[in-house]
């Protein structure tokens, strides 16, 4: 695979290395220091770092401004952006935004419905959806044309991602759907958070027997888990998640201050094991609110030092 | 059909409070099937404005009347003799037979009596669903008959979301995801290779984005 993009993220996987990425969330109130100190506490573990837009539908401060601050800290942002919140004039226009300030990296989202945010009276938007939106930022970035059909000026050079659930419902089509999102122009895939690995390794071979591998990369999504209590709620009441009662009763069989250091520990084993499997290109740690613990999960499995590829 | 849901009694006391000599206007079509607006709801919420005004000590006349439609010049003009005697008139009619109400009888107030909720279908009775949003273009050809824009809570042209989970939607387990709906329904037909097909962008001029919408018709016009 040519590297289309200056992206660093881009790099790093064109290289045949394992990428890792993670996410910052930004605050709900408009004080920088508190991106840059997450952006701190991460930045040398990892090769891009998301900045989630609006996640579970609650207001905060916006994606690209926190993207913004990163790229001027050194970072490689991935720009997160849902199809909830504008239409295809402001989506445009925000990813022009992003590429006067040299962003490189998008990740293409449908969003969270807002009856699950802090503005459920809201309307929701929605004239595209993820996958159009991958192949509008495409088309932008290749063809160098607006969706109307007029040139850019400088277009946009980004690398171009989106999401896969390979948990949620009708699993059959988990990999055809992965295959449009392919087809749409998608050249790196995030992964919802895995825990159930024998379910992501069935998913995988499918991806392989397809040969969708081959044609974009795909990193494993973990998120540690703090505490029993997290995984309870993770496994009954985030929809599209899949928690295997054992990873609950693992959890459940250490004394509650030890919870979090096995949750750390069962992310580590996870990546240990998905690193072996074949069409793994990376992974994605989203560490909610607990991004002080990515560079233990990163050293502890075996992924520091990040490759340089500038 | 147009399905249309009771609004709060309370709601319409207040906003005819003030009136003596009432006429609660039912309508024969829609909202008599999804039994919100027709001879029957007229008759209850009729005498339920009589009751509250009598507990008050108030003497109102409410008249009831249903006609066979609203939404059309020739039944509307049934009570033109008759209007000029009313205070306010209470429709039950959706807000299409409101509004053609007040364009027709420009110096009568008129009052919703329902919300009009939806185009839907009764599942069973007392049971309305959703099923159209009026996008003013179909693509159920290529949706298994089953549409993402009025069923799909983020009215996905490729869906399903992540949110998806054994076929319920990711808003509420009570209602169905309809991206699992179409692929059952592509499995179905034999046709699920459909589903890799990318649905491009849907053009919104015609559906409400457009403005409000007209269908003329020469051929038909008189
Ligand atoms: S779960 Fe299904 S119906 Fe609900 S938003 Fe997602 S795709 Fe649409």
């Amino acid at each position: 695979m040519n590297v289309k993009t200056p992206s660093r993220l881009e790099k790093v996987l064109a290289a045949g290395h394992l990428a890792v990425t993670s996410e910052c969330g930004p605050p709900r109130g408009s004080d920088p220091q508190v991106i840059e100190e997450k952006a701190n506490l991460i930045k040398d573990y990892v090769d891009a770092v998301n900045i989630t837009d609006n996640q579970t539908s609650v207001t905060r401060m916006c994606s690209l401004a926190a993207c913004i601050r990163l790229k001027q800290m050194g970072l490689d942002p991935v720009l997160q952006m849902v199809t909830r919140d504008r239409n295809r004039i402001a989506l445009q226009s925000d990813i022009l935004g992003a590429a006067s300030f040299d962003i490189h990296n998008i990740l293409c989202l449908s969003g969270d419905h807002q009856s699950f945010g802090d503005n459920p009276q809201g309307q929701n938007v929605h004239d595209i959806d993820s996958m159009q939106l991958i192949q509008t930022v495409r088309r932008m970035r290749d063809e160098g044309k607006f969706l109307g059909g007029d040139d850019i000026k400088r277009p946009p050079q980004m690398f171009v991602g989106a999401a896969a659930n390979p948990f949620a419902d009708p699993f059959e089509i988990r990999v055809p759907r992965l295959a449009k999102k392919v087809k749409a122009g998608a050249e790196f895939i995030q992964t919802q958070c895995i825990y159930n690995i024998d379910k992501f390794e069935e998913w995988m071979k499918g991806v392989r027997d397809r040969g969708l591998h081959e044609k974009v990369y795909i990193l494993a999504g973990m998120t540690p888990m703090k505490s029993v209590g997290m995984a309870k709620y993770m496994k009954n009441r985030v929809p599209g998640m899949d928690v295997p009662d054992e990873i609950i009763k693992r959890l459940s069989g250490v004394p509650k201050d030890k919870q979090a250091d096995e949750g750390i520990q069962i992310c580590i084993e996870h990546i240990q094991r998905l690193k072996e499997v074949e069409g793994v290109a990376g992974f994605h740690i989203m560490a909610i609110e607990w991004e002080q613990k990515v560079p233990e999960i990163v050293k502890g499995a075996g992924l520091y030092p990040r490759p340089d590829v500038a | 059909m147009i399905v249309a849901d009771r609004k709060p009694i309370e709601e319409i006391i207040e906003e005819v409070k003030g009136y003596k000599h009432i006429l609660v206007l039912g309508c024969n079509e829609c909202v008599t099937v999804c039994e919100a607006g027709g001879k029957k709801e007229v008759g209850v919420l009729a005498s339920a404005l009589r009751m509250h005004a009598m507990n008050e000590g108030r003497e109102v006349q409410i008249d009831e009347h249903t006609l066979e439609r609203q939404c059309d010049h020739e039944y509307l003009e049934e009570i033109r003799d008759r209007i000029d005697q009313y205070d306010a008139v209470v429709s039950l009619a959706c807000g299409v037979g409101v509004q053609f109400m007040a364009e027709k009888y420009h110096s009568t107030p008129i009052y919703p009596g329902v919300n009009t909720t939806f185009l839907g279908a009764t599942e069973e009775r007392g049971l309305w669903t959703e099923r159209c949003q009026a996008c003013g273009s179909c693509i159920l050809a290529r949706t298994g008959g089953i549409c993402p824009i009025a069923r799909c809570a983020k009215r996905l042209l490729n869906g399903p979301c992540g949110g998806s989970s054994s076929g319920r939607c990711e808003i509420n387990k009570d209602v169905d995801c309809a991206w699992h709906l179409i692929i059952e329904r592509l499995k179905a037909l034999g046709k699920l290779e459909d589903y890799e097909e990318l649905s491009p962008l849907k053009d919104w001029s015609k559906d409400r984005a457009g403005g409000p919408r007209k269908v003329v018709r020469e051929d038909v016009q008189l």
